[in-house]
């Protein structure tokens, strides 16, 4: 929880030494208190206070990494119930689950579908982020050669998930440099997980039957100076989970309650049979405060959707989404097809791309860079006059690309066709429909070369 | 350090709706806290469910989204019987796209005993939805208004150009009206404080608009969420009106619902859940297999 300048400032040793750069202890609590100093900056604070205060002034919500390197998940450290109240700042993960009863050539082709679940929306990669890893069954050696071709044919983090303590830590060991989740960590047996999670370095995947277990593990956890937890509720439908996960995040960041101060997984993979509640299921839990959500659906179908998902409800409410500014080629263009312009505000973009796709006629849709804001405001702020426009047909060789000189542009900007006639005497400038959805029937009617 | 639940109670309650009348009323709203959250507080009613039916034949739909209809699609009354009987619709929500003025352009009275037709086939509430064209709509359904007289149609978009005449002729016949006011919660307190002059706020259901997934799904979302946090936590009476969206038509003009059957109906039952997750209490849908999932998953 935030602590106040003046909370801080009793803690501090008020000799007003000037050492840190402050005038005076007040100003170094006031500045600390905010986030502008920090704390070792005073170098005559008591250890046991400085300790203290860090625990005190830490994130309500713990900060998790599973793997390593590009391909490592970080979660938690979230800071809002809404994300419109500030933003949700990092991406649950998604993880798919793989037994090890399934046949190796079962699994092989699993991971090769894993694989290509990769999508570019808007100039950023949409792809599943770990592979949940289950030993289901009787022996170890099936569960380790499974973690072992996981190991050597992909990149992906894993969550390494047995029931047997000692399987599941000879697993963890075998790919410990990938920092694997290792789960489930109980009130059975987290004693003797907790010298295992210190010497591999690892985090923790505590499942509690409710939240009270929940407190009671993560307590001995911290005591013991495993940091790093990510919390199963142990939930069992999509209900329980909306409840579950939405206590644990409330415990956190609105009453900072240390022990349940940590991200959270949820397995929709065995809370359905039915792959579309399945996707439902997860997708509802991502959106409602789920760290991982584990899954068993593989079929491009069922995981994009929850892909784009993720990507919206964890965009930036405070920042416009842009596209990149350029010509769009939209299903092949030729030389006498429709040139349009707009802005690349992002939701911009998409309507009107997607009603010219609708319309069924290859187009140019040029999209011009107004830092993601759209047609008035734009052209209120000098980004997308005629002159702007006139530079960017240039500047992308629009007239190379088509015969003819005919200009779309948006149906609000009526001012807009006055200006681009002065700038481009050579252009005809046809003025579009005020709504998106009319493109279509615009095109239809009105486009000829 | 204790735990202790952080449940969250609120004194206020989003008002109860009832679309339709005798047996056929159903009510919406009326929960005194976040959807789903019943661990804390009462959720009085189901979120409401509605299937939709065109006045004319489908344009241009995807064959999946057409395929469950196609042998009724000409007809709205045939439309709807088969939306409730079949596909176990509890509520219908019948779009007036003959009305576009830039289409067919028919005319109000004969599209007001369309309407008429097919609430006297049916046993469950109506929507009635005209095309968002602020004057013809005013004009069509005050007609369908007086020809459905009594019957508690919920009627809308209700605009900030034509909530007057609409509102008025809603009130005089009994209907529910849906105000619309797109993206944006202060446009919508203010719609429904211009209403609330003459208009009984039991009678609203608000829309922020819908966009669908992967095409600002995130901004409905959080206008619905905002909203329903005004109204419950800050207990702004002006936002205590259940909120409608309309996801059909947005989620199934996107190429991605258009790409495969299962995808489509993912991409509609996606937006849909993530709207009832921020507080909607009323949806729009297409696809029967949609309805039926989403039907399943808030009721279990």
């Amino acid at each position: 929880m935030a602590l106040k300048g003046a909370e801080i400032m009793k803690m501090l040793p008020k000799t007003n030494c000037k050492e840190c750069g402050c005038a005076t202890c007040f100003a170094f609590a006031m500045k600390l208190a905010t986030g502008g100093v920090k704390l070792d900056d005073c170098p005559y604070i008591d250890p046991e206070v400085k300790a203290e205060l860090e625990g005190a002034m830490a994130p309500p919500m713990k900060l998790v990494t599973i793997g390593a390197g590009e391909n490592a998940l970080v979660i938690g450290e979230e800071e809002v119930m809404f994300r419109h109240e500030k933003t949700f700042f990092h991406e649950p993960g998604i993880a798919v689950l793989i037994s090890d009863k399934e046949s190796e050539s079962d699994i092989d082709e699993k991971l090769g579908r894993i694989n290509d679940l990769r999508f570019d929306r808007i100039g950023n990669v949409l792809k599943v982020n770990l592979l949940a890893l289950s030993k289901d069954s009787g022996s170890s050696a099936p569960f380790e050669n499974l973690v072992k071709k996981a190991y050597e044919d992909t990149n992906f983090p894993f969550i390494l998930i047995s029931e047997n303590t000692d399987i599941l830590f000879s697993a963890a060991e075998m790919c410990a440099d990938r920092r694997p989740l290792v789960y489930p960590i109980t009130g059975e047996n987290v004693s003797a997980a907790i010298p295992r999670l210190k010497e591999l370095g690892l985090p923790a995947g505590v499942k509690g039957h409710g939240l009270d277990e929940l407190i009671s593990i993560t307590t001995q956890l911290k005591d013991a100076g495993v940091e790093e937890s990510i919390l199963d509720p142990g939930s069992q439908n999509m209900l329980e989970g909306i409840r579950d996960q939405t206590l644990i995040r409330r415990a956190a960041l609105k009453k900072g309650f240390r022990p349940l101060g940590y991200p959270t997984m949820a397995f929709p993979c065995f809370m359905s049979q039915d792959k579309y509640e399945q996707a439902l299921t997860a997708s509802a839990l991502m959106a409602k405060y789920a760290g991982i959500v584990v899954i068993s659906l593989t079929e491009k179908e069922f995981v994009f959707p929850l892909l784009v998902h993720r990507f919206n409800i964890y965009s930036d409410p405070r920042r416009p989404m842009t596209v990149e500014e350029k010509v769009y080629e939209l299903s092949r263009p030729d030389e006498n097809s429709p040139v349009l312009i707009s802005t690349n505000y992002a939701l911009d973009f998409f309507i009107v791309s997607g009603a010219i796709e609708e319309a069924d006629m290859p187009a140019f849709l040029c999209i011009k860079d107004t830092g993601g804001i759209g047609v008035l405001a734009a052209w209120t702020s000098g980004k997308f006059t005629g002159e702007a426009i006139a530079e960017f047909l240039k500047k992308y060789d629009v007239e190379n690309k088509v015969k003819h000189r005919k200009l779309i542009i948006p149906g609000v900007a009526k001012k807009l066709k006055d200006e681009l006639e002065e700038e481009l005497p050579s252009w005809k400038i046809l003025l579009g429909p005020a709504e998106a959805s009319d493109i279509p029937k615009f095109l239809a009617e009105k486009w000829k070369v | 350090m204790t735990y202790e639940a952080p449940l969250e109670k609120h004194p206020v309650n989003i008002r109860e709706v009832v679309l339709g009348e005798g047996e056929k009323a159903r009510k919406i709203g009326g929960e005194n806290t976040f959807p789903f959250h019943s661990f804390e507080g009462s959720l009085p009613n189901l979120q409401g469910l509605a299937l939709e039916v065109l006045d004319i034949h489908p344009q241009n739909w995807a064959t999946w989204a057409l395929e469950p209809f196609k042998d009724v699609a000409s007809d709205p009354v045939d439309w709807a019987k088969k939306c409730v009987e079949e596909y176990g619709a509890e509520i219908l929500c019948l779009r007036l796209l003959s009305t576009d003025p830039m289409g067919m352009d028919a005319a109000p009275e004969e599209t007001a005993k369309t309407v008429r037709k097919v609430v006297d086939s049916l046993n469950v509430p109506l929507i009635v939805l005209g095309t968002g064209t602020e004057d013809k709509d005013s004009k069509v359904l005050i007609e369908v208004a007086r020809e459905c007289s009594g019957k508690n149609l919920l009627l809308g978009p209700v605009l900030k150009g034509n909530y007057q005449e609409i509102a008025k002729a809603a009130l005089e016949h009994g209907h529910a009206i849906v105000a619309q006011a797109a993206m944006d919660a202060n446009l919508t307190k203010e719609l429904n404080i211009a209403l609330c002059k003459f208009f009984p706020p039991e009678k609203i259901v608000v829309d922020p608009t819908s966009s669908a997934l992967g095409y600002g799904m995130e901004y409905t979302f959080s206008i619905i969420e905002s909203i329903k946090q005004f109204g419950l936590v800050d207990k702004d009476n002006m936002m205590q009106m259940p909120v409608f969206s309309d996801v059909a038509a947005e989620c199934w003009r996107t190429k991605e619902a258009r790409e495969s059957e299962e995808q489509g109906i993912l991409w509609e039952a996606t937006t849909s859940m993530t709207f009832l997750l921020a507080g909607a209490n009323l949806l729009v849908l297409r696809h029967p297999t949609a309805l039926r999932l989403i039907k399943k998953m808030i009721s279990s």
